[in-house]
């Protein structure tokens, strides 16, 4: 059993030890590369997207970060420890820590809203089921969905099923969070509300997030960072707060493709990450 | 019209893809294997309801057409063995023949094509349809073994009905052949069973419930070994399904033979 407790026992990140670190990365499908040299370090805390035209390899990357895909060469490294060269159970125990919220939601459709939310709880953890059934109440509460502890994921719309989605990620109150494609396909009042929901989380969890998205309001209103990728130069064209980005990329294409997204203000507007 | 290159290459590259599936499915059955003996070490951590849903959909859900299938294999054989002893006067061993060949093989693996065809393409279906909804990255990513999750419960279920289901199987079949024999030959019921009796060794009827634990094996193997190994175009699923039947069965009908064989050589050995 991958015991959440006994993954405790794992040695825990020392301090200054980035949420993600990117070393040397080179992705692709087969021998085809996507994506190249790719260096970047994410730190605890922070609310980053990762974002690019489609096709340019963004969720490929997400994919292989969290562990789904062994890349070409590189190294990916989650709280210091590399789920590239983890043995399976290592790695059970890497991923483990962190939650992810699937594009479609990937919630299990035999299970109701509280049973997926409880599943990594009774699959990962020696909980008792009260303990069990307060923090599925506690995370419901958190993406707003009280009462529908009961619904099936086919009776519940888009938006509601990304919010189950990202309570089900929450689960084991991990420190680092995937998003991928979090309002795609969603209304724009939707769309707000689980950007809401995301600043919501941050606050009270200080969990560091990690998005693919391409909405472009959302990123301005939730980002600190945008990793942007291109397929052309397979690889980082810029990497920046976004309306710093907008305004003061050096990459024309950056620069347009940022200010598609309107006027938005961004959480911050000077680079602080470098 | 190709040139004798790229015969060579197609050849290899089909070569190459063999061998890849042969990898694949040795590892999935050996995980399959570590997830089950897990299970039976620890049965506190086997997913009870799914186990009972998968029992129901297994056993009595299967139940009709179970029936029917065997009810009809055992006329059939009958009728037809019935035309061929006929001509030699040898209808007295007919109940022998139709309760050997039921028991030993006929029972064991109409049952298991039964079950391949509602129970293994249902595993594929639904493991392929949760692959391309990114459900079995949700378990993997979660760190939970879709082995443990998906397969052992199915696995376990299987393992219990089919033998179950061979078991009414086994029965109706023989049923179906005493039809034919009292229809075409008015033979009473107390002849049929006493020569059934004196031509059918018990051994025979654990034998085919042994080959059974074999197929049912199989199928889960295969069904959710295809569903794992399903394709993100959306067709994939169907693909599946079908490639779920058809190698379900030819493995059956290779591990019959195998077992065909073992079991006269284990009889003659005993003899």
């Amino acid at each position: 059993m991958t015991d959440r407790n006994d993954n405790a026992a794992a040695a825990p990140a020392a301090k200054g030890t980035p949420a993600i670190e990117v070393r040397d990365l080179v992705i692709g499908y087969g021998s085809r590369v996507v994506l190249e040299n790719l260096n970047f370090r994410i730190e605890p805390g922070q609310i980053v997207t990762i974002l690019g035209g489609s096709g340019c390899g963004k969720s490929t990357l997400l994919k292989h970060i969290i562990g789904l895909h062994k890349p070409i060469r590189g190294d990916i490294l989650i709280n210091g420890r590399s789920i590239v060269s983890a043995d399976a159970q290592e790695k059970r125990s890497i991923v483990s820590e962190f939650g992810v919220a699937y594009q479609g939601g990937a919630l299990f459709r035999s299970l109701s809203v509280a049973e997926n939310i409880a599943l990594p709880m009774e699959e990962l953890t020696n909980w008792k089921r009260d303990e069990i059934r307060k923090r599925v109440s506690e995370k419901l509460a958190l993406v707003h969905l009280n009462g529908f502890e009961d619904y099936m994921p086919s009776d519940l719309s888009g938006g509601m099923i990304k919010r189950a989605a990202f309570a089900r990620a929450l689960a084991l109150d991990p420190k680092l969070l995937f998003f991928d494609e979090p309002s795609a396909g969603l209304d724009p009042l939707t769309s707000d509300m689980l950007d809401n929901v995301i600043l919501e989380i941050r606050e009270k969890t200080h969990a560091t997030i990690m998005m693919v998205t391409h909405e472009l309001p959302s990123i301005f209103r939730v980002s600190d960072r945008v990793i942007m990728l291109s397929a052309e130069k397979k690889g980082i064209v810029d990497d920046g707060p976004p309306a710093y980005l907008r305004d003061h990329s050096a990459d024309e294409y950056v620069r347009t493709f940022l200010s598609r997204g309107g006027t938005y203000k961004s959480n911050s507007t000077e680079p602080d990450h470098a | 019209m190709k040139t004798t290159a790229e015969k060579i290459s197609q050849f290899g590259e089909m070569a190459f893809q063999l061998k890849d599936e042969a990898v694949s499915m040795v590892t999935f059955l050996g995980d399959v294997t570590a997830a089950l003996w897990e299970g039976f070490r620890h049965p506190k951590r086997l997913r009870w309801k799914d186990f009972l849903f998968y029992m129901n959909t297994c056993g009595p859900d299967g139940l009709p057409i179970t029936i029917m299938i065997s009810t009809l294999m055992g006329v059939v054989l009958a009728y037809q063995a019935e035309v061929q002893s006929h001509k030699y006067g040898a209808d007295n061993f007919l109940p022998m023949v139709i309760g050997c060949t039921i028991l030993r093989e006929l029972g064991p693996l109409m049952v298991a094509i039964v079950a391949t065809g509602r129970s293994g393409s249902a595993f594929a279906a639904e493991i392929g349809t949760m692959k391309i909804s990114e459900e079995l990255n949700a378990l993997q990513t979660m760190g939970i073994r879709p082995t443990r999750f998906l397969v052992v419960p199915k696995m376990w279920a299987m393992l219990v009905m089919l033998p179950l289901l061979t078991v009414v199987g086994d029965f109706v079949g023989c049923a179906g052949g005493y039809l034919v024999m009292k229809s075409e030959l008015g033979m009473p019921m107390d002849v049929f069973l006493q020569l059934t009796r004196q031509g059918v060794a018990v051994k025979y009827f654990f034998e085919g419930i042994l080959k059974s634990f074999v197929f049912a094996y199989i199928i889960t193997m295969t069904g959710c070994w295809r569903g794992f190994r399903t394709g993100n175009d959306a067709i994939a699923v169907g693909r599946s399904t079908t490639s779920a039947v058809v190698t379900s069965i030819l493995f059956i009908v290779l591990a019959d033979t195998f077992l065909a064989k073992l079991f006269t050589v284990f009889y003659a050995w005993g003899t």
